[in-house]
């Protein structure tokens, strides 16, 4: 016979079509714009954040946007390169909250059984472990440094992504195509690798990019407690300093306090709305 | 109330009708483009006949249904032409006044009893619901008349089972209660669509049975949506055959079934594998297979696929037209041809399937005393039962031979497929593989039901076929590229096909991916378990020829797992007939087709319908539903439902499965009875 002839692929729209599809694009507008904000930050910067360039409590004037800190370091200047800190921990955490909780959400979902059950039990313990004072105790014990600030958020933040990747991979599991390949003699690890991670991918991503918007958020609160890493300072240990030289009762908050708290704002906000949009997105399929 | 019962009025044919479609066409606009479901179609319903409305998936003939109920949601969907009920137009109605017709004028059944019910209310309610809206009758009336109706729709007990709610009934059970809803206000209409592809063959014997009762009962007229031919012969008086929207053929069922005037049709009847017909010879194809008809028809629907089209199908739209016999209509303009060339499909004669001999022929896989048995567990995770859903099965496949499994749902032949490739592992019980060492998924290899669940959609045809042969490990990539390549060729699919997704392919179309995957690692036995249940009939064929082909060039051995019993027919040389996990007859195809002995296997082949309206209908022959396989029957498994049963032994002793004949094995107590207490054949035991 004649080979049957396929219909063509129809062509995916690229175009946003939805307010959630409007709200994510604002979202990676934001996040765009301080992503560029990071990578050129010491072009960006009039000043060497970390250099005595003017008196100390300075306000705003033209030669210093926002002003100078206790030391006399350009205010401007630390805003700017606290991007590159605030997101790179915000990144890297959501990184490594992912590995630990895809590692455990697949593992889980795939031997739902004994193993499963209890991982997802300590998945439990971990989801209602008192976040702010334990991340304190962490970030105490271990140290005040970048690698550590990552590493406590990432250890606490990771139980929700492995509740979602669970359920997807239940789902998946005994789809027949899983079957299918069990019955071509595949193993475990096989499944796991070409069928089942694959497609938690996308699930994943979503939880991914809610994760940078949780971690922006932890590293900011950890860094204003001063448990931040003192060499580099990040939008929250901008903060830190701003609280105890006392410019949260004068006037400098307008130039010290405001203008870090509206880039956390901004950077956790526009992650969130990127992971609603991707979220909305894929969950029907699901 | 009703009708004065059980007298079959003869069929008023020059009566008006009662409903007549006038130019209808409805059209979906979707975001991405249209959808002509149904192009501009005239039929007419008279009162009191049953009018089957034939067709495969995308033909229109839901839409249609759903398009006179006023059900169809307006946008995206367009409706145009008209809808006549006894004179009045449907389509010009308020919501409000349609409401009214609907459910009183015309009743409605459905395919899925389950989700037509709903599952927090008791059936009796749902039955009065209906007739309290329409008559404004209390509840306890209302109650009453529910009972009245589960009682004639055959429910035992229907008094105390009206006030169930919806799972404790069985799936024939509820679909007898969506039918008893439907006629609750004696409607002068009902539409039953595919009322009975979602049951077991004997239970839809007993659904048709009682549907035709009923319309005789009540001179109600029935339009009758299915894709079954065979069951369409049961009951229809009069077929029309759709696709692509059109309506192809339509006249009286004898004269549709026997005097075919349409190219269509007559592909579709010679493509069905029949309870009766001959399987020396190979099954009609129709190329190709049904598509979606994205912009306004120019030409004959079916021409694509049609022997017959020349330049004068392509030019205009064909209408129905006339025919040498009186009431029956084509739209082919070649119907005259037809009438004097009989048959243009495939020439019966050139297509001799070659007979396998036995001597060549070795034993491939030995299964003995196989027990599969799930534990039902309380949320304690205390065991609470079992399911036994294979419990004690011995069979032999032979190389180059097809082992044919029937059964009816929950008999467990799934999970003995399953079992058999190793994705369940066996609670007792030995599966023996020959010639091969310890990697038994080199030899054994599977087909799915269903070919759009079984890929990964993500990736491509090329990663889909290669995968058995990464998974074993066997040859480099560019011999596994040259041999994708090579299965491709085999199964009828050009080789482009490897770069592209899955998803891009027709149904039939995926099942020759599965059937190249199944290849791929040169296996000697290939499990399919309902392999061509999920597609059009007309695709069927396609798929069960090529199966065959390649089981006769490859030497392969099948297990063929379907509950078709005509395409098992077609297809097995062996054929193993299971029942609550239990092989109760086993013998070579011809003799269990031509002499069942099992009353199991007597009562299965009595229900299959067959596709010809002058064979005479018989009662359905079995009463009931499958028991548990969790709790079952003690004694004979079917002594419940058996029409011999004996009781005092058939309820208390099992009967072993013995050799009654030459490779003819049958667990019965009143078959080979003479020798009623040899010990049961359990070879597992040595093991």
């Amino acid at each position: 016979m004649t080979p049957p002839a396929i219909p063509a692929n129809r062509p995916r729209r690229l175009l946003p079509r939805s307010l959630a599809d409007r709200l994510g694009w604002f979202g990676a507008i934001i996040v765009g714009f301080l992503i560029l904000m990071a990578v050129f930050a010491p072009r960006l910067a009039p000043y060497d954040p970390s250099e005595r360039v003017a008196r100390p409590f300075l306000p705003p004037s033209s030669e210093h946007l926002l002003g100078t800190n206790d030391v006399g370091q350009d205010l401007l200047s630390e805003l700017i390169f606290g991007a590159r800190v605030s997101l790179t921990v915000g990144i890297v955490a959501a990184v490594v909250a992912m590995l630990i909780g895809t590692t455990v959400g697949v593992i889980a979902g795939y031997y739902p059984k004994r193993l499963g059950s209890v991982l997802m039990r300590f998945v439990d313990v971990v989801l209602i472990l008192p976040f702010l004072p334990l991340l304190i105790v962490l970030a105490a014990y271990l140290g005040r440094s970048l690698t550590n600030t990552i590493i406590v958020i990432g250890v606490l933040i990771w139980a929700a992504p492995a509740r979602i990747i669970r359920s997807q991979v239940l789902s998946l599991r005994s789809r027949e195509y899983v079957l299918a390949s069990r019955s071509m003699g595949a193993k475990d690890r096989w499944v796991i690798l070409r069928h089942i991670l694959p497609r938690t991918g996308l699930l994943a991503t979503g939880s991914f990019v809610r994760a940078i918007s949780g971690a922006i958020l932890l590293e900011a609160a950890l860094s204003f407690l001063g448990l931040g890493d003192p060499i580099q300072k990040s939008w929250g240990s901008i903060l830190f300093w701003a609280q105890s030289r006392g410019a949260f009762l004068t006037p400098a908050w307008k130039w010290w306090v405001l203008p870090p708290g509206l880039a956390i704002m901004a950077a956790s906000l526009g992650f969130a709305l990127i992971a609603f949009a991707v979220e909305e997105r894929i969950n029907p399929k699901l | 109330m009703t009708s004065p019962a059980s007298i079959r009025s003869p069929l008023a044919l020059d009566a008006p009708p009662l409903l007549a479609l006038e130019g209808l066409s409805i059209r979906f606009d979707m975001r991405d483009g249209q959808v002509h479901a149904v192009s501009d179609i005239d039929l007419s319903v008279k009162p009191g006949e049953v009018f089957a409305l034939v067709g495969e998936s995308g033909s229109g003939k839901s839409v249609t249904a759903l398009s006179i109920m006023g059900l169809l949601p307006t946008p995206p969907a367009i409706v145009s032409g008209s809808i006549r009920f006894e004179g009045q137009d449907l389509t010009t109605l308020r919501n409000r006044a349609m409401s009214k017709i609907r459910g009183k004028e015309i009743g409605m059944v459905f395919q899925d009893p389950m989700s037509s019910l709903n599952p927090v209310h008791t059936v009796g309610k749902q039955i009065g619901e209906s007739l309290r809206l329409h008559f404004g009758m209390n509840r306890r009336d209302a109650h009453g008349r529910a009972i009245e109706l589960l009682d004639r729709v055959g429910i035992p007990d229907a008094a105390s089972r009206a006030s169930d709610h919806p799972h404790e009934f069985s799936g024939g059970m509820r679909q007898r209660a969506v039918i008893a809803m439907a006629l609750a206000c004696d409607p002068k209409l009902l539409i039953a669509d595919e009322p009975t592809t979602a049951l077991d063959v004997t239970v839809q014997s007993q659904i048709v049975q009682l549907i035709r009762d009923l319309q005789q009962e009540r001179h109600m007229a029935v339009i009758w949506i299915t894709h079954d031919l065979g069951v369409v012969a049961e009951i229809a008086d009069r077929v029309a055959v759709m696709y692509g929207g059109r309506v192809m053929e339509q006249g009286s069922a004898s004269d549709v079934y026997a005097a075919t005037r349409h190219p269509y049709t007559s592909g579709l009847l010679r493509a069905i594998p029949g309870i009766d017909r001959s399987t020396a010879t190979k099954l009609a194809e129709i190329p190709g297979t049904p598509t979606t008809i994205f912009a306004p028809l120019t030409a004959c629907a079916f021409h694509h696929r049609c022997p017959m089209t020349e330049p004068g199908c392509t030019s205009s739209v064909p209408e129905l037209m006339a025919t040498d016999r009186p009431g029956h209509e084509s739209s082919c303009i070649h119907h005259e041809e037809l009438a004097a060339a009989g048959n243009i499909w495939l020439d019966d004669a050139s297509t001799i399937q070659p007979d396998r001999s036995r001597s060549d022929d070795r034993v491939i896989v030995t299964v003995e005393d196989l027990k599969v048995h799930f534990p039902i567990r309380r949320r304690s995770g205390r065991a609470r039962g079992t399911v036994r859903a294979v419990d004690g099965v011995n069979l032999e496949i032979h190389t180059g031979r097809t082992l044919g499994v029937v059964g009816e749902s929950g008999c467990g032949k799934t999970t003995l497929g399953r079992t058999l490739v190793g994705l369940i592992e066996p609670t007792a019980g030995s599966i023996r593989v020959d010639g091969s060492d310890d990697d038994t998924h080199r030899t054994i290899q599977m087909i799915f039901q269903d070919p759009f669940s079984s890929m990964n959609p993500g990736m491509r045809v090329r990663d889909v076929i290669e995968e058995p042969l990464r998974i074993l490990s066997m040859g480099s990539s560019g011999e596994r590229e040259s041999r994708v390549a090579e299965l491709l060729e085999m199964v009828g699919l050009p080789t482009d096909a490897a770069e592209r997704y899955p998803h891009e392919f027709s149904g039939g179309q995926r099942q020759r991916i599965a059937i190249a995957r199944a290849l791929a690692a040169d296996p000697q036995v290939i499990v399919c378990d309902e392999p061509v249940s999920a597609l059009d009939v007309s695709v069927q064929a396609q798929i069960v020829n090529l199966l065959r082909d390649i089981q006769d060039t490859h030497g392969l051995a099948f297990l063929f797992i379907a509950h078709d019993l005509a395409v098992v027919r077609h297809i097995s040389d062996e054929v193993a007939v299971m029942y609550l996990g239990q092989i109760v007859e086993r013998s070579s195809r011809d003799d269990l087709y031509r002499e069942p002995l099992h009353p199991y296997t007597k009562a299965l082949l009595a229900a299959v319908p067959v596709p010809d309206p002058s064979v005479s209908h018989s009662a359905a022959p079995l009463r009931g539903d499958l028991p548990s396989p969790s709790n079952p029957p003690s004694g004979c498994r079917f002594h419940t439902r058996c029409p011999v049963a004996v009781p005092g032994m058939c309820d208390t002793q099992p009967p072993p499965l013995l050799e009654v004949s030459s490779e003819r094995w049958v667990a019965c107590h009143l078959v080979g009875s003479d020798q009623p207490h040899k010990r049961p054949q359990t070879g597992g035991e040595q093991s």
